[in-house]
C-alpha cells in the first residue's frame, strides 16, 4: 500500500495520486464507495418509477423512484451473468427485464421472474437473488446521494456548514427549488482531483481565463463583467474560500457585488437575448424587474461537495472519473420553476435568459480549464520531479482564520482548501471502510 | 429602434425562439425536397466554401457568410430540443458568435493552444424548400477531422442550414449542427463545427 503520509504532506503532494493506478483502484473503494457521493437530482426522476442511469465511482447504477415512491440505487447488474439489466438513460417503468435471458426485476430491485423456472432448484423468493442495492441512499432538497458505508455519518452531518451556502443557493428560487435542464457535458484526459483541486481556486482565474474575461469586456472600455473582480489584488476583495471539513469547501464571490436587487445582473456578461428580454421585462415588471433578472443571473459562488459535487453559478456540475486519466465533467443546467407565481409570470422569461447564460462558462471558460488539467496530467509524466505544491498562504501570518465550527477562511487566491481537503482525502485513503449492499428489499 | 446585433442582443426573444423552434421542425418531408440541380449545385458549393473557411481559419470571412441576425446553433439533445429550456452545446447569436471568434483569435484561449487543424467531409446535400420563397433548407452531413497537439480525432453528424437567397449566393440565417454524439462528454469541443 502506497505511503500516504509521505505523499500527502503539509505544502505539497506527490504525483502519484495523479498518476498512480493502484491509488485510483483504492480510490474508488475509499472514496467513492465510502462517503456521500452524488448520484442524481431529484427533479431527473419527479414521479414514482421513474428511473436514471447513472453511476457510484465506476459501478453502473439505476437510481429510481420506485413504484411505492422510496429513492433507491440499484445496481445495474443482473444477479444472473452480470449484464446490466438497465440500457436507457432515463426513462419510467415498473421493471427491468435483463436482455440477456430475461431475469426481471421490479424497480424495488426484487427479482420477480426468471423464465422457465422449474429448470432451477432454487427458491427464487430468496433476497440473494435481488439486485444489489445501494444500503445507504438520502437526499438533501433534492441531491441524492448514496454510500455503501454503514458507519458514514448521516447526510446531513457529511454536509455539516456546506448546508448553509447550499439553502442559500435554492432559497434564491421560488419555492427554494431548481430542475435539471440537460447538460453541457465535458470531459478531459485527466485525474479527477485536477477539477476538484481547482473547483475553489481563486488563484487561477485570471490567468487561465484570461481569454473569457478579454471576450466578456471586449465592447466596453473597462473591464467590470464577469470575473473582472480578480483583476489587480483579488486577496484584497471581500471575496473568501472556507474549507467546512469533510473535503468540502466554498468559495464564496457574493461579497464583492453590491448587496441591492439588479446587481447580480449588471456584472453579466453578454448573452444571446438580454437585452431584448431586460427591456420588456422591465416594461412589464418595473422595480420588480431587477429582481426576476437577478434570477436569471449567475449566482458568484462556487460550493464544492466532496468527492463529486461543485454547485457553481447555476450549474450543478458532477465529476465523474471514468479511468485514472480520464474524467467525465457534466455541467448540469437548472431551471427556474415557479408554482406560486412569484415572478409574475416571467418564468419562461428567466429561464429563456438563464439557459443562454449557463451555456456561457463551459463554452469559453471550462475548455480552457481542462486544456490546463490536461497539461498537468502531461507534465505529471515526469517522474523524477515528485512534488505538486498547494502552500500559497501557508505560514503567512494573519491570513487564514479558524472559528469555533471549525470552518477555515482564507483570502480568494490562498490554497488552504486543496491542503485541508487533502488532509481528509489522505483520512480516508489510510481508513479501511467496510462496504456493503443491500439485497433485502425492505 | 434599430440595434447593432453585433453589439446588443434584441432579436433574440419569445418569438424568434417559436419561429426557430417551429422551422426546425418536420422540415425533412420528402415532398419539399428541391430536385432542381442548379440549385443543389449552388447550395453544395456554399456549403464547401463555408468548410474551406473554417479549415483555413478565415474565421472573419466565415463570419461575413452569416446573416446580421443569425444563429450558430449546437443542441445538446438529439432532435433539437427546445433552446428556451435547455442548455446547448452552443447557441450563439451575432454577438456571440464574434465572441467565440474574438477568443479563438487570442492568443490566450488555452483550449486553443496549439490551435487545431481540421479537415471537413461535406456531403448528401439536400435542399427542402419551406415557407418562404427567398429561403432553402438545406440538410447535409459532415465529418471533420480534428489534429491537435498529437491527438486526431473528429465529429460528425448533419447539419441543418437555413439559407436566405442573396446576390446570387446565399446568407445563412441558422446553422443547426447535429452531432451524433451531442448528448455525451466532449472533450476540448471548443472549434466551430
Amino acid at each position: 500500500m502506497p505511503d500516504f503520509n509521505h505523499l500527502i504532506q503539509e505544502d505539497r503532494v506527490h504525483r502519484d495520486l495523479y498518476t498512480d493506478e493502484n491509488i485510483f483502484k483504492e480510490e474508488m473503494r475509499k472514496i467513492f464507495g465510502a462517503v456521500w457521493v452524488y448520484l442524481a437530482h431529484e427533479s431527473q426522476i419527479p414521479e414514482n418509477d421513474d428511473y436514471i442511469m447513472s453511476k457510484l465511482g465506476l459501478r453502473p447504477i439505476i437510481v429510481t423512484r420506485d413504484s411505492g415512491g422510496t429513492l433507491r440505487v440499484l445496481y445495474n447488474r443482473c444477479t444472473h451473468r452480470g449484464a446490466t439489466v438497465c440500457r436507457k438513460e432515463q426513462g419510467s417503468t415498473k421493471a427491468f427485464a435483463c436482455p440477456y435471458h430475461g431475469w426481471t426485476f421490479l424497480n424495488s430491485g426484487k427479482l420477480s421472474g426468471v423464465p422457465w423456472p422449474e429448470g432451477y432448484a432454487d427458491d427464487f423468493s430468496d433476497a440473494k437473488f435481488n439486485l444489489a442495492q445501494v444500503p445507504r441512499v438520502q437526499s438533501y432538497r433534492g441531491f441524492i446521494f448514496g454510500t455503501l458505508n454503514l458507519d458514514a455519518p448521516s447526510l446531513e452531518d457529511y454536509l455539516g456548514p456546506a448546508r448553509t451556502p447550499v439553502d442559500q443557493w435554492l432559497d434564491r428560487h421560488p419555492g427554494g427549488k431548481v430542475a435539471i435542464s440537460n447538460a453541457n457535458r465535458l470531459k478531459f484526459s485527466g485525474n479527477w482531483k485536477l477539477a476538484y483541486d481547482n473547483s475553489a481556486d481563486g488563484y487561477h482565474v485570471i490567468f487561465s481565463h484570461r481569454s473569457l474575461l478579454a471576450m466578456e469586456n471586449r465592447l466596453l472600455t473597462e473591464d467590470e463583467k464577469g470575473m473582472a473582480f480578480y483583476k489587480d489584488k483579488p486577496d484584497e476583495a471581500p471575496m473568501y474560500v472556507q474549507y467546512f471539513g469533510n473535503g468540502h469547501h466554498f468559495k464564496d464571490k457574493r461579497p464583492n457585488i453590491e448587496n441591492r436587487p439588479g446587481a447580480l445582473w449588471e456584472i453579466e456578461g453578454p448573452h444571446p437575448g438580454m437585452e431584448g428580454y431586460e427591456e420588456d421585462l422591465r416594461a412589464r415588471l418595473g422595480d420588480k424587474a431587477d429582481r426576476v433578472l437577478d434570477i436569471a443571473s449567475s449566482e458568484p459562488v462556487n460550493i464544492n461537495i466532496f468527492p463529486n459535487l461543485l454547485i457553481l453559478g447555476n450549474h450543478i456540475q458532477v465529476l465523474q472519473p471514468v479511468s485514472m486519466t480520464e474524467t467525465d465533467t457534466t455541467w448540469y443546467g437548472t431551471a427556474v420553476i415557479d408554482e406560486d407565481n412569484e415572478l409574475e409570470g416571467a418564468v419562461d422569461d428567466v429561464n429563456a435568459i438563464r439557459m443562454r447564460t449557463q451555456e456561457g462558462f463551459p463554452n469559453f471558460g471550462e475548455v480552457d480549464d481542462l486544456m490546463n488539467f490536461e497539461q498537468i496530467q502531461e507534465g505529471l509524466a515526469a517522474e523524477e520531479d515528485e512534488w505538486v505544491y498547494m502552500h500559497r498562504g501557508l505560514g503567512v501570518e494573519g491570513r487564514i482564520t479558524t472559528d469555533e465550527n471549525g470552518v477555515i477562511t482564507g483570502p480568494a487566491t490562498d490554497e488552504v482548501f486543496m491542503r485541508e481537503y487533502m488532509k481528509e482525502y489522505k483520512r480516508l485513503m489510510l481508513s479501511e471502510p467496510e462496504l456493503k449492499i443491500e439485497r433485502e428489499v425492505t | 429602434m434599430n440595434h447593432d446585433p453585433s453589439k446588443t442582443s434584441h432579436y433574440i426573444g419569445n418569438q424568434y425562439y417559436a419561429d426557430l423552434v417551429q422551422n426546425y421542425s418536420d422540415w425533412q418531408g420528402d415532398d419539399n425536397e428541391i430536385s432542381d440541380p442548379i440549385l443543389r449545385e449552388s447550395c453544395r458549393r456554399f456549403l464547401e466554401k463555408e468548410a474551406r473557411l473554417l479549415e483555413s481559419d478565415r474565421h472573419d470571412d466565415w463570419l461575413g457568410l452569416y446573416a446580421p441576425e443569425c444563429l450558430y446553433w449546437v443542441p445538446a439533445s438529439v432532435g433539437g430540443g427546445d433552446p428556451r429550456k435547455e442548455v446547448a452545446v452552443a447557441f450563439d447569436d451575432r454577438r456571440r458568435l464574434e465572441d467565440r471568434v474574438f477568443r479563438l483569435q487570442n492568443e490566450y484561449a488555452w483550449s486553443q493552444q496549439p490551435i487545431s487543424r481540421t479537415v471537413r467531409l461535406v456531403s448528401n446535400v439536400t435542399v427542402f424548400a419551406c415557407d418562404e420563397p427567398s429561403i432553402v433548407m438545406v440538410r447535409s452531413n459532415f465529418l471533420i477531422t480534428e489534429f491537435q497537439a498529437g491527438d486526431k480525432r473528429s465529429y460528425t453528424g448533419w447539419s441543418g442550414h437555413r439559407l436566405q437567397d442573396r446576390d446570387e449566393s446565399w446568407q445563412i440565417l441558422v446553422k443547426q449542427v447535429n452531432l451524433i454524439d451531442c448528448d455525451q462528454n466532449l472533450r476540448n469541443p471548443s472549434i466551430i463545427l
